[in-house]
C-alpha cells in the first residue's frame, strides 16, 4: 500500500469534517476522492499532504510513518485547484523550483524541466509566465513542477474545476494517459462523478466527513452500497419503494409478471436514448431506453405502459440513508 | 450649473488651504535667488540636521520593516488567541499625539525613570540622545510598513507558499523566494510612506531629543530653532527643502502604489 | 491560515516584545503617571485653569474642524471622482501633501500666508481661528481619502434606475447616495477628529500658544514636560488618550454598522 490513512479525525472549530476515516491507496494506482462540496475530500487530500495535521489518526505514506511529518519532508507532490503558479517566475523556473531548492547541478535541472515541459505539451511557453497561459497550461504546469521533484506520491485537489467543461474533459483524458505512462501513485479529489468513473482505477466515495464506499469504478456504480451512493453516482428512479437504474428497467405496451403499471407523460428524445417520464401511483418515474425500443412500443403522452426492472437490475430500499 | 458651483467650491477651498501657503514659502525662499538658499543650507548645523535626520529616518525605517513584515505575516496568516486585539494596536500610534510620543518615551527610558535610569548606569543614554529619538520615530511611524504589506498577503493567499512547501522548500527558502517577491511593490510602497513618516516627525522629535543644536537637532527642530531666533531665511530654505522631499515622496508613493486586480 | 505553529509562537512573542517596549509601556507609564502622585491628582492636574482651556479648545477645535472636513471632504472626493477638468490628476495628487509633509512645516507655510507678513492682507496669527485653519490643513485628506474609494465603487445602475423612476438628482443624492457614502464620511471624519485633537507642530508657530486663549492640549503638555510637571502632562495626555480611545470604538462600531448594510 502507498498510503494507509487509519482512522484520520479532524474537526475546524466545532465544524467536524473527518470522522474515523480510513483509507487504503494501492501503489501506482489512479484512486478518485469523489464525494459533495464540504464533505472533507480535500482535507483529506491536504492531510495526506501534510498541509493539514488530523485531530486524531495516523497516514503511513510508503511504510513510514508521516502523521507529524512536515510537507517538505513527505516528497508529495500537490496540485492546486487554483494551480499556485508562482507569478514571478517564468513556466520554466516554476518548474525548476524542487529541483534547484535541492540545489541539483544547473545542466540536470535544464534537462529535466526541458523533458517535464514536453512531456506536459508546454515546451515552446518555457520563458513565458503563469498569467500568460490559458488555464489549462498552467494547470499543466503545476503538474509539471510537482512531478519534477520525482514524488512517490501525486495529489491533485480538483485540478479541473477551474476549467471550462471542454478543457476540463481534455485534460481528464490526458491525466490517465499520462498516469499510464509515468506510474506514480495518484490521487485527485473531485465532485464529478463522471470525471471519477472515467479516469480513476479506485473511487473512495467520501461525504459528510465519512467514508460511504470505495471500490472500483465498474463496483461502486453497479452496487452500490447505499442509497446514497447511487444516487451519487449516476441516475435514479423508484419503483415499488426501491431505487433502480432508469437504464434498467423493461418497457411494455402488455402486462408483465411482477410488473407494475404507469401513465406516459412525458418523452424526450436525446439523441440515441429517450427519456421517458412517467406517473407510477402517482409519483414521478422515468426509464432510459434505446430509439429502437422506442421506436416498437410507439409510447405518447397518456399511454398505459408496463414497467419493471430487468433481470439484472441493481434494486435498493429508498430507505433515508 | 451645479456642477461647477461645486468645482469652484472645492478648489477654491484647496487653493487658500493648500495651494497658496505652500506656493508662498517657495515663492519666499527663491524671491532672492538661489545663493542665499544654497548657503543657508550648507551652514554646519544645517549640514548636521540633514545627517542627524537622515540617519534617524533610515534607522527607523529598517526597524519597521523588519517587524512590520513579520508582524503583517503573523497578522495575515497565522490564528491565534488575542489577533484581533493585536490588530487594533498595531493602528495605536496613529491616534497618539506626538508630544505624548515623547512624554511617554521620557517616563520610562528618561534618566530618572526606572529602565533609562538602569541603562544610564551602564552608560546608555536614551533620553536626549539618538536611540530616543530611534524610538520616537518608530513609534510614530509603527503602523505604516505592517498596514501596506498585510492587504496583499492576504490577498496573494497561502497557496503559492504551500506549493513552495510541497516542493521541499523551508519555511526560510519559501520567504526569500515566494513571500518576498510576492509584496515587493507593497513593502517598497509601506517603506516609502514610513520614510516619509520619519523624515517629517517634529512633536516627538521635539521632546525626546532635547532639541541641542548641532547634536540632536533634526532638520525639523532646525527650521522651528531658526525661525524662532528669526533667522528667517535658513528656516524658509529648509521648510523648502523638507516640502520638496515630501512632494516627491508623494509622487513616489503614487507609482508605487499597489495596483487593485493582479 | 497555521494555528498553534512554532513559528506563530516565536513571532507573536516577539512582535509582542517590540510591541511593548516602544509602546505599550510607555503609554501605560503615561496613564500610570498621571494619578501616581496620589488620589485626586489626577482631577487637580486636569482641571487647573489653563490644562481645562487647553482642552475645551482642542476638543472644541477639533469638532467644528471635523465637521468642516465632514462637508469640505465629501464636496472635494465628489469633484474628484465625478467631475473632470484640466490638472484633475495633479489635485487627486496634492490632497495627500499633509500627509507627507512635516507638521512644522505646515505651521510656518500657514503662518506665511496668513499671518503678519501676508500678502493677502488677511492676519489671521495668535487667534482661535488660526488653530482651526492649521487643523484644517493637516486633516484635509481624511474624509477625502476615505470617501473617495467609496465613490468609484458605487453601483452607477442604482441612481439611474432611480431617474428612471423619476428621483431627481437632489433626491437621488439624498436617498440613493449618501446612505451608501455615510458610513466613509463618518469614519473619515472621526479619524479626522483623532488627529486634530493631537496636532502639534502646526499650531505651534500660527497660534501664538497664548494660554486661555490658543493654547492647545498638545502645547500645554509640551510646556508641563518642559517646566519639570510630568504629571500635569501626563493627566492631559490621558485625557487625549482616553477621548482617542472613544472615538476608535466609535469608529468601529460605524464600521460595524456599514458593513451589516453594506
Amino acid at each position: 500500500m502507498a498510503i494507509e490513512v487509519r482512522n484520520v479525525t479532524k474537526t475546524f472549530g466545532v465544524t467536524p469534517v473527518l470522522r474515523d476515516v480510513s483509507i487504503d491507496v494501492a501503489s501506482g494506482s489512479l484512486t478518485a476522492l469523489l464525494g459533495p462540496s464540504g464533505g472533507g475530500k480535500s482535507t483529506l487530500l491536504r492531510v495526506i499532504a501534510g498541509l493539514e495535521v488530523p485531530d486524531s489518526g495516523t497516514v503511513t505514506i510508503n511504510g513510514i510513518d508521516a502523521t507529524r511529518l512536515a510537507p517538505q519532508r513527505r516528497n508529495v507532490g500537490f496540485v492546486f485547484q487554483h494551480y499556485a503558479a508562482f507569478k514571478h517566475m517564468t513556466v520554466h523556473d516554476n518548474v525548476a523550483f524542487g529541483l534547484k531548492i535541492r540545489k541539483r547541478p544547473k545542466t540536470e535541472i535544464r534537462k529535466r524541466v526541458a523533458e517535464l515541459l514536453e512531456l506536459v505539451h508546454i515546451e515552446q511557453f518555457a520563458d513565458r509566465y503563469p498569467a500568460q497561459l490559458s488555464g489549462g497550461q498552467r494547470q499543466r504546469m503545476a503538474l509539471a513542477r510537482a512531478l519534477a521533484v520525482e514524488p512517490q506520491v501525486l495529489l491533485l485537489d480538483e485540478p479541473f474545476g477551474a476549467l471550462d467543461a471542454q478543457v476540463r474533459k481534455e485534460l481528464r483524458a490526458w491525466l490517465r494517459r499520462l498516469h499510464d505512462e509515468v506510474h506514480v501513485t495518484t490521487v485527485f479529489v473531485t465532485h464529478d462523478q463522471e470525471e471519477a468513473i472515467e479516469v480513476a482505477d479506485e473511487i473512495v466515495v467520501l461525504a459528510d466527513g465519512i467514508v460511504e464506499q470505495a471500490g472500483s469504478p465498474q463496483e461502486i456504480y453497479d452496487n452500490p452500497d447505499s442509497p446514497f451512493v447511487m444516487r451519487f453516482l449516476g441516475p435514479v428512479t423508484e419503483i415499488d419503494g426501491r431505487l433502480v437504474r432508469p437504464h434498467d428497467i423493461e418497457l411494455s405496451d402488455t402486462p408483465l409478471p411482477d410488473g407494475a403499471t404507469a401513465t406516459v407523460t412525458r418523452i424526450v428524445r436525446l439523441g440515441f436514448e429517450v427519456r421517458v417520464e412517467m406517473s407510477l401511483d402517482g409519483r414521478h418515474t422515468w426509464a432510459q431506453i434505446t430509439r429502437g425500443a422506442a421506436e416498437r412500443l410507439n409510447l405518447a403522452p397518456g399511454d398505459t405502459v408496463h414497467v419493471r426492472p430487468t433481470a439484472d437490475a441493481r434494486l435498493i430500499p429508498a430507505g433515508a440513508s | 450649473m451645479a456642477k461647477y458651483a461645486l468645482r469652484l467650491f472645492a478648489l477654491v477651498y484647496l487653493l487658500f488651504l493648500l495651494a497658496l501657503p505652500v506656493g508662498l514659502i517657495v515663492w519666499r525662499t527663491f524671491g532672492d535667488g538661489i545663493g542665499p538658499v544654497i548657503e543657508s543650507l550648507s551652514s554646519p548645523e544645517a549640514v548636521h540636521a540633514f545627517k542627524i535626520t537622515i540617519v534617524v529616518a533610515l534607522w527607523a525605517v529598517a526597524i519597521n520593516t523588519v517587524f512590520g513584515v513579520g508582524m503583517a505575516i503573523l497578522l495575515a496568516r497565522r490564528r491565534f488567541p488575542g489577533k484581533r486585539l493585536l490588530n487594533a494596536l498595531v493602528d495605536l500610534p496613529l491616534a497618539v499625539s506626538p508630544v505624548v510620543v515623547g512624554l511617554a518615551l521620557i517616563l520610562v527610558y528618561g534618566r530618572y525613570a526606572p529602565v533609562g535610569g538602569w541603562l544610564e548606569g551602564h552608560g546608555i543614554q536614551i533620553i536626549f540622545s539618538m536611540p530616543g529619538m530611534i524610538m520616537a520615530t518608530v513609534f510614530v511611524s509603527l503602523p505604516l510598513v505592517v498596514r501596506a504589506v498585510e492587504p496583499v498577503l492576504v490577498e496573494m493567499g497561502e497557496e503559492q507558499e504551500q506549493a513552495a512547501h510541497t516542493l521541499g522548500a523551508s519555511a526560510s527558502q519559501t520567504f526569500r523566494r515566494i513571500t518576498i517577491p510576492g509584496i515587493r511593490a507593497a513593502l517598497a510602497y509601506g517603506v516609502v510612506l514610513c520614510l516619509a513618516r520619519a523624515l517629517g516627525e517634529y512633536g516627538a522629535i521635539a521632546v525626546v531629543s532635547g532639541r541641542l543644536v548641532g547634536q540632536t537637532q533634526t532638520l525639523t527642530l532646525f527650521v522651528d530653532e531658526r525661525f524662532q531666533n528669526f533667522e528667517e531665511q535658513d528656516a524658509f530654505a529648509a521648510a523648502t527643502a523638507l516640502a520638496l522631499i515630501a512632494i516627491t515622496t508623494l509622487l513616489l508613493t503614487k507609482l508605487l502604489r499597489p495596483k487593485d486586480g493582479d | 491560515m497555521l494555528a498553534g505553529n512554532r513559528g506563530t509562537g516565536l513571532g507573536l512573542g516577539v512582535s509582542m516584545i517590540f510591541l511593548s517596549v516602544i509602546v505599550f509601556i510607555p503609554l501605560a507609564a503615561v496613564v500610570w503617571r498621571s494619578g501616581s502622585d496620589g488620589p485626586g491628582t489626577f482631577w487637580r492636574a486636569v482641571r487647573t485653569p489653563d490644562a481645562w482651556a487647553a482642552l475645551e479648545l482642542t476638543v472644541g477645535a477639533s469638532l467644528i474642524v471635523a465637521l468642516i472636513n465632514l462637508v469640505m471632504g465629501t464636496v472635494i472626493a465628489w469633484v474628484l471622482v465625478r467631475d473632470t477638468f484640466p490638472g484633475r490628476s495633479v489635485v487627486d495628487v496634492l490632497i495627500d501633501l499633509p500627509f507627507a509633509l512635516p507638521t512644522i512645516v505646515a505651521g510656518l507655510v500657514l503662518l506665511s500666508l496668513y499671518g503678519p507678513t501676508t500678502p493677502l492682507g488677511i492676519d489671521i496669527a495668535y487667534s482661535r481661528i488660526a488653530v482651526v485653519v492649521a487643523l484644517l490643513f493637516v486633516t484635509l485628506p481624511f474624509v477625502v481619502r476615505t470617501v473617495q474609494p467609496v465613490l468609484l465603487e458605487l453601483d452607477r445602475d442604482m441612481e439611474q434606475a432611480a431617474a428612471s423612476l423619476g428621483a431627481g438628482p437632489l433626491v437621488t443624492f439624498r436617498r440613493i447616495i449618501l446612505p451608501n457614502l455615510l458610513p466613509a464620511m463618518l469614519s473619515g471624519t472621526a479619524l479626522a477628529f483623532t488627529r486634530a485633537i493631537a496636532e502639534f507642530g502646526a499650531t505651534v508657530l500660527i497660534s501664538g500658544n497664548l494660554p486661555f486663549q490658543t493654547q492647545v492640549a498638545s502645547v500645554y503638555i509640551f510646556g508641563q514636560i518642559e517646566t519639570d510637571n510630568p504629571t500635569g502632562a501626563a493627566a492631559v495626555a490621558t485625557v487625549l488618550l482616553i477621548v482617542a480611545l472613544v472615538v476608535v470604538v466609535i469608529l468601529d462600531l460605524i464600521q460595524r454598522w456599514g458593513a451589516r448594510h453594506g
